[in-house]
């Protein structure tokens, strides 16, 4: 410990697992340009380019190679390699680029349908065995739902729930592993262990599961072995801090399939590392950026098996390998290092891409060079996205991190139980309809009263549309307390969760979809005339709106109102029920790009949409409803509340046509870092950046070979265009470009 | 005290173009020129009733986007030509002053502007429709008079201003005509900036929606990168 640790200041973490405490002794704020910065070496050019060619080869098939012999876990695979002499940083989920795990414990049938949608079959010896022996997480979640849940299930009402793959959106500290190593981890963790009871289930349970993580911090150290490196005592420079930390990263995605599997907040924790070795002159500035350069590469390369029904909802094979950059210590200080600014570089080393996701915690107190930077990558690479540090900070601390797109947690210190979302403007339906579906035509929520009115009243249909949300609310809360029991019966995250705090405190994040659709809807039944169109069944499957209705996305407080009753309200009727393991309720407006999915699920909304049409992603307005140019929609998101309210995330995609944003390069970024201080001082939360034309966009949906790294952001995450399927890039090309009059 | 209500023709909260830093634009209704290149003819008639509001109202509405400004952006308001309703203008941007928000008048400088107006505008965009009175007459439809006077008045009162105008392929895309422009300038005092626009023809679909006849018909979208070059020349 003592050689590892020479040079570092501070006492209280060398006697306990303390991160945050070391990073603030011994972190370096830089308050310079980005002149420091070296290009990529000749090794990672030549590691890079062969990646390259496999990515552009997996891209033709959406699958490389799949491992049929083995299944996930920590050592069930051998050492892979892409160019040993030339890499750097070492490891891959198996023992070649780009092959993809079969993970059985979230559910066999999900992994078989995604084998089979390559033409591919498991080893017959694993499937006899598994099949028969093994009891999965899917299975558990199905024995113990209701029918309700099974209806909203099948519905469309409650969606993407994490109850046939891994839930993810748990973030280990895998900084841990490089400052302590893992032997001091599996000490604290047997000194926790004897402090736990054994009077309730919920003892038992904890001991079992401290027992578990322990055996995935040997098997940890065991992988790392066959690498050739012995991580079991702390890194001692940087190199080995990146290797270590890596390792611990590596584990965790040969280990889980979840669907954000996200790295936490580790450029400022690495910098420090880097900065002893630059002053014991034992590492160059090119070396540190070719570390970082080698570690990107390599989080470029996590991929999970997904089914066809997965990529519907999730389109564009996303892994969510999001790392949080900068952010504020307090008030006067920021956490930018120059290690912030190397993460970023690699969108100009390695070119876009969409991992990892990138993601600034904004201050408009980071240091003005920090923001130019970031304003300068934006419009460069349209791969960043911002989250409000001034919002989040006071909530989680200043060592939170994001977990996929916009929740935040303190790291190692607080964990997610995944939960999806539920699809509001079906329940304004439902509320209408008396809860039957207006696409099936079933009775889908019991306990609803019809709409019998000619015209709608919006008082009327606001009682009845809270009694609806009560009751979705319900279902929704027993079908994530049932998915979560399960899952960490039959799919505990050891490994991830070895790298928390024994006593974790666990949040459970809730999500809504259709946001803006709902709230124009209500808006246009309160100030225009809506008139319900039935069938032959007496079921409302269209909507007559005359007249004009103030839209949200154009700063009118009239509408804007509407929203933050209904979210406040659904957030309070989640509220009212109890939560597995004690669990804290959050809510996010975020849709990922589900919101086309959910859209071809509902029928015609009174806002005007038609049948099928999608919803806008997260809580976006409508497409080309903000009609009084970008700021007023980003002030009218910036409405929603965050704190006690939308805690689990905001989500917002923003797209401005380059000659918009100022027509020269130095006032488009001054212009952008205006936008964004502007933005997040309101206490917003998320934005996603996107510099393009919509011709662009369109020229690369026909011609796709010419726009080979062309990388977006289209909710809380960033996809290569070309990876999405045609219906989710025809809805990003129909959202509001702001242009210039 | 008769209120004063402006006719509004449309607002643009994000302008980062018109004016320093995080412009909210405002667009007035009505303008009494018919230039061939005009991108916003349905902002012609005066008479045509938009959105109205007083000085007030729109003062509120602009304070919602002063964490954008960080005081360096502010107000512009444009049209239309927002000098047809200069009294309105003397209001919002006195209001302004006060609420310390930079203004910025937009304008062809076709148009009386009274010595409140211009002493409460931090800035003007002065677009330099032609510097010949013949070539003048025959784009926009009027005498280049009133145009002369403006400036003479914004000289005057020692008002910054920022040049602009539009170039048009066959009409004035020349280096001599730049050059023209670029000694034109010369003679004026507070000049910070000369923007050279390329003229597109995005609007031909309004034209025809209004029924009214686009005159540059044949006439092909400016090259932005000769536009470029031609800005060039007035950087060296």
């Amino acid at each position: 410990m003592e050689t590892a640790w020479k040079g570092f200041k501070g006492n209280k973490w060398k006697k306990e697992i303390d991160v945050s405490d070391f990073i603030l002794q011994n972190y370096k704020e830089y308050r310079g340009d980005d002149s420091f910065l070296e290009e990529a070496t000749a090794k990672t050019k030549k590691v890079w380019k062969i990646c390259e060619q496999l990515i552009q080869e997996e891209a033709k098939t959406g699958l490389l190679d799949v491992e049929l012999k083995a299944i996930s876990g920590i050592n069930t695979f051998k050492p892979g390699y892409i160019d040993k002499k030339n890499e750097v940083i070492f490891g891959l989920q198996t023992d070649a680029p780009l092959k993809r795990i079969v993970n059985l414990y979230g559910g066999t049938r999900m992994a078989e349908k995604a084998l089979a949608a390559y033409g591919k079959q498991l080893d017959v010896d694993i499937k006899r065995h598994f099949f028969e022996y093994r009891k999965t997480h899917n299975d558990g979640v199905f024995d113990a739902y209701t029918p309700q849940i099974r209806q909203a299930r099948s519905a469309g009402l409650i969606t993407g729930l994490p109850d046939a793959y891994g839930r993810g959106r748990i973030i280990g500290d895998y900084r841990r592993v490089a400052l302590y190593g893992v032997d001091f981890l599996i000490e604290q963790k047997q000194k926790d262990k004897l402090t736990i009871g054994v009077c309730s289930e919920e003892d038992i349970r904890l001991r079992e599961e401290v027992s578990e993580q322990i055996k995935a911090l040997e098997e940890l150290k065991k992988m790392a072995l066959s690498y050739g490196f012995d991580i079991s005592k702390p890194a001692k420079n940087a190199r080995e801090a990146v290797q270590w930390l890596y390792f611990a990263y590596l584990a965790s995605v040969k280990e889980n399939n979840g669907a954000a599997m996200s790295l936490g907040r580790t450029s400022t924790f690495l910098d420090i590392f880097i900065e002893r070795d630059l002053k014991n002159g034992t590492l160059t500035e090119k070396e540190a950026q070719e570390l970082v350069d080698q570690f990107v590469i390599k989080l470029r390369l996590v991929r999970h098996l997904r089914t066809p029904d997965y990529d519907e909802v999730f389109g564009g094979d996303p892994t969510w390998v999001t790392e949080s950059i900068a952010g504020m210590v307090d008030e006067n200080k920021s956490l930018v290092t120059k290690n912030s600014f190397r993460y970023l570089h690699t969108l100009i080393n390695l070119k876009p891409s969409p991992e990892p996701n990138l993601t600034v915690l904004w201050s408009d107190k980071l240091p003005s060079n920090f923001k130019k930077f970031c304003a300068k990558m934006s419009i460069l690479t349209d791969a960043i996205q911002y989250e409000g540090d001034e919002v989040m900070r006071p909530i989680y601390g200043n060592d939170y991190a994001i977990a996929c797109c916009v929740s935040a947690m303190k790291v190692g210190k607080q964990m997610q139980f995944f939960g999806a979302r539920c699809n509001l403007a079906k329940a304004l339906l439902y509320s209408l309809n008396g809860g039957i579906d207006e696409v099936s035509g079933n009775l889908v929520v019991e306990g609803l009263e019809k709409c019998q009115d000619k015209i709608l009243n919006y008082s009327k249909v606001l009682k009845n549309y809270k009694k609806a949300l009560e009751k979705v609310a319900k279902t929704y809360v027993d079908a994530l307390n049932i998915i979560h029991y399960m899952h960490d019966k039959y799919a505990y995250e050891r490994e991830q969760m070895a790298l928390h705090d024994t006593h974790v405190e666990r949040l459970m994040a809730f999500g809504a979809a259709g946001f803006s659709v709902v709230v124009d809807s209500l808006s246009a039944i309160k100030y225009a005339k809506v008139e319900p169109i039935r069938n032959e069944k007496g079921v409302i499957v269209d909507f007559k709106t005359t007249g004009d209705f103030p839209k949200y996305g154009n700063d009118d407080d009239r509408v804007d109102k509407i929203g933050l009753e209904v979210v406040q309200y659904f957030f309070n009727c989640l509220k009212k029920h109890h939560l597995y393991r004690d669990a804290k309720h959050t809510l996010s407006l975020l849709t990922i790009t589900s919101n086309v999915m959910y859209g071809k699920k509902t029928g015609s909304t009174p806002d005007g949409r038609k049948a099928g049409e999608p919803f806008a992603p997260g809580a976006n307005p409508m497409h080309n409803r903000d009609c009084s140019g970008a700021l007023a929609s980003l002030n009218s998101v910036a409405k929603i509340p965050y704190a006690d309210c939308c805690q689990d995330g905001i989500s917002n995609t923003f797209s401005i046509v380059p000659d918009a944003l100022g027509y020269e390069e130095k006032s488009r970024i001054n212009n952008l870092v205006n936008i964004l201080d502007g933005y997040f001082v309101q206490n917003a939360q998320h934005l996603n950046v996107n510099v393009l034309n919509r011709e662009l966009l369109i020229d690369a949906m026909n011609n796709p070979w010419k726009y080979p790294t062309l990388t977006i952001r289209v909710s809380g995450y960033a996809v290569n265009f070309n990876r999405l399927s045609r219906a989710h890039q025809e809805e990003v090309i129909a959202r509001t470009f702001h242009e210039k009059r | 005290m008769k209120t004063i209500k402006g006719n509004i023709a449309s607002f643009e909260s994000m302008g980062l173009v018109d004016g320093p830093g995080v412009r909210f634009v405002v667009f007035l209704q009505g303008c009494p020129l018919r230039c061939a290149y005009c991108h916003n003819p349905e902002m012609w008639n005066k008479s045509e009733k938009k959105i109205e509001m007083t000085p007030q109202q729109l003062v509120e509405k602009v304070k919602r986007y002063l964490p954008y400004f960080k005081g360096e952006g502010g107000l512009t308001i444009s049209g239309g030509e927002p000098l047809l309703q200069a009294e309105f203008v003397t209001e919002v941007f006195k209001l302004c002053k006060k609420a310390k928000i930079h203004t910025c008048l937009d304008t062809s400088g076709y148009g009386e502007a009274c010595d409140e107006l211009l002493d409460n505008t931090d800035l003007v965009i002065l677009d330099i429709k032609e510097l010949d009175k013949e070539k003048y007459y025959g784009l926009v439809g009027q005498k280049m008079d009133k145009f002369c006077d403006f400036l003479r008045k914004c000289q005057q009162k020692g008002k910054k201003l920022w040049l602009r105008q539009v170039i048009v392929p066959g009409f004035n895309d020349t280096e001599d005509s730049v050059l023209k422009l670029k000694e034109f300038a010369k003679t004026l005092k507070n000049v910070e900036k000369i923007e050279l626009l390329p003229y597109h023809d995005m609007a031909k679909k309004k034209y025809k929606t209004l029924g009214i006849p686009y005159k540059l018909e044949d006439v092909p979208n400016m090259d932005k990168q000769k536009c470029e070059k031609l800005q060039k020349l007035l950087e060296s």
